[in-house]
C-alpha cells in the first residue's frame, strides 16, 4: 500500500520538500513502533548493563545450570533444560506471528486468526513456563529480592555436617563448585565448614548467602520481560478479535495492525535471546 | 515483505526459525559442555565459551531483526535511523563493564588490606599526623564521652 503513495523519484525531484511522500517508504504505524522499540531496546539495554557491571564486580556469582536445573514433575540436576523448552515456546510462537503476517498479506482472514490464536497459545506457554520457574524459585529455593541463597565456594572446604538433601558431614568441595542453603521452619541452615587450603586455612566458617543483587536482578529483568510477554499476549487477543470481526478486511491495508503487533511480539523474541544469554548460559 | 511470492516467503520463514532452534541447541549443548556436564572431568573457560556465545546470539539477534522483522527489506535510511543508535551501546557496555571490573578489584584489595597484620605505632609517632587526638574539642562532645 505504501507503495502507492511513493512517486518516480525522477518525476518528482523538482518537489521534493513539498511533502506528500514517504521518504521510508513504509507507513507511519510501522515507524512509529520500531523507534518505540529502540526505546524499549534501551531500557532493557540499561537493566542488562546494570546486571553485567554487578556481576563482573563480584568475586563469585551463582552458576546458571546449578541454579535453573529443576524440571516440572520434581525432576532435579536437569541443568538449563527447562529454561531451554521455555526460549523453543517463545521461538515457536515468533514463528507463527510471521505465518499470521504473511496470510495478513495475502488478505486471508482465517489464516491470520487460525496463527495468530497459536501465536496467543505460544505466550501464554511461555508466561506459565515462567509462573512454574518463579514459583519454584520462591516457594522451594527461598529466592527473595533481597536474599540470595544460592552460592559459589571462593575456597577449598570440607562440610562439617549435611543438609539432607546433596550434602553430607565430610563432603570435600572446591572453589567454583555451587551450593543451596537451605531453609527448614523458616530458618537458614549455614552449614559449617573447615577451610582446607588458603590464607584461611584451618578455620571453621559457615556458608554465606551468594551475591545479594542476584534476586532482585533475576526478578526484575525477566519479570520486566515478562511483563512485555503479557502485555503482548493482551494485545495479540485484541488484533485477533479485531481480525475475526472483519475489522481490517474494511481497511485494505494488508492487515498492518498484525504487523506492527508481530513486529512488538519479534521483539520481545529477540529480548528474551539476550536474557536467556546472560541469565541462564553464561 | 512484497518482495517475494508467498510460497518463497514461506519457506524462507521456515529456514529461519529451523537456523534459530538449532542456534539455541548449540548455545545450550556448548553452556553443558563449558561447564562440565556433558563429558565427564572435561571443562573449557568460560572466557572462552562466553565469546562463542555471544556471537551466535547476536546471529540469532540478527535474524530475528533481519527477516522476522523484514529489516531486510526496509529503506537503507531507514535501518539507520533504527541501527545506528544502538551502537551507542557499544560505549555502554565497555565502560560499564570496565568499571565493575574496577570494583572487584577494590572489593579484592579491602580484602587483602583486611587480612593484614597492623602494628601499633609508637606514640611519638603520632604527633607528625593532623592534631586530631589533641584537638581542643567543645565541652559538649567531651561531656558525652
Amino acid at each position: 500500500m505504501a507503495d502507492t503513495l511513493v512517486h518516480s523519484q525522477a518525476a518528482d525531484s523538482e518537489k521534493l520538500w513539498e511533502g506528500g511522500k514517504s521518504p521510508f517508504k513504509t507507513s507511519y504505524g510501522k515507524i512509529m513502533m520500531w523507534y518505540f522499540l529502540l526505546s524499549d531496546a534501551f531500557t532493557f539495554a540499561g537493566f542488562l548493563i546494570a546486571y553485567g557491571t554487578l556481576r563482573m564486580s563480584m568475586p563469585s556469582w551463582p552458576v546458571p545450570d546449578f541454579v535453573f536445573s529443576t524440571f516440572p514433575g520434581g525432576f532435579h540436576h536437569k541443568p538449563l533444560f527447562f529454561v531451554t523448552l521455555m526460549t523453543f515456546v517463545l521461538l515457536f510462537s515468533s514463528y507463527t506471528m510471521v505465518r499470521a503476517v504473511q496470510e495478513g498479506q495475502r488478505e486471508n482472514k482465517n489464516g491470520v486468526v487460525i496463527w495468530m490464536i497459536l501465536t496467543i497459545l505460544g505466550g501464554i506457554g511461555f508466561l506459565s513456563c515462567q509462573a512454574w520457574e518463579w514459583s519454584t524459585l520462591i516457594g522451594k529455593e527461598h529466592m527473595t529480592v533481597t536474599t540470595n541463597p544460592f552460592g559459589t565456594h571462593t575456597e577449598h572446604g570440607e562440610y562439617l555436617e549435611g543438609d539432607g538433601h546433596d550434602i553430607k558431614a565430610g563432603d570435600i568441595f572446591a572453589p567454583g563448585e555451587s551450593y543451596l542453603i537451605h531453609k527448614h521452619d523458616g530458618e537458614w541452615h549455614n552449614l559449617k565448614y573447615k577451610v582446607l587450603e588458603g590464607p584461611d586455612a584451618g578455620a571453621v566458617k559457615e556458608l554465606s548467602f551468594g551475591p545479594r543483587a542476584f534476586g532482585a536482578l533475576f526478578f526484575f529483568i525477566t519479570g520486566f520481560h515478562g511483563f512485555h510477554v503479557f502485555s503482548g499476549v493482551i494485545f495479540l487477543i485484541i488484533i485477533a478479535v479485531n481480525v475475526a470481526t472483519g475489522l481490517y478486511v474494511k481497511r485494505r491495508n494488508g492487515y498492518e495492525m498484525v504487523e506492527k503487533i508481530g513486529l512488538y511480539w519479534h521483539f520481545v523474541d529477540l529480548v528474551w535471546v539476550f536474557v536467556f544469554l546472560v541469565f541462564y548460559l553464561i | 515483505m512484497g518482495h517475494h511470492s508467498y510460497e518463497k516467503s514461506k519457506s524462507i520463514v521456515l529456514r529461519v526459525i529451523i537456523i534459530l532452534g538449532l542456534i539455541t541447541i548449540i548455545e545450550v549443548l556448548i553452556a553443558l559442555l563449558g561447564k562440565g556436564h556433558l563429558i565427564e572431568g572435561f571443562y573449557l573457560p568460560v572466557a572462552l565459551t562466553g565469546i562463542v556465545m555471544i556471537a551466535l546470539s547476536l546471529t540469532k539477534a540478527y535474524y530475528i531483526v533481519d527477516e522476522f522483522m523484514h529489516m531486510r527489506y526496509e529503506v537503507p535510511a531507514f535501518v539507520k535511523t533504527v541501527l545506528l543508535p544502538t551502537l551507542l551501546l557499544v560505549w555502554a557496555v565497555i565502560a560499564f563493564f570496565y568499571e565493575g571490573n574496577d570494583w572487584q578489584k577494590r572489593r579484592d584489595l579491602i580484602k587483602d588490606k583486611d587480612r593484614e597484620k597492623v602494628e601499633k605505632r609508637a606514640k611519638a609517632d603520632t604527633s607528625d599526623q593532623i592534631g586530631l587526638l589533641e584537638y581542643n574539642w567543645p565541652d559538649a562532645v567531651n561531656r558525652k564521652n
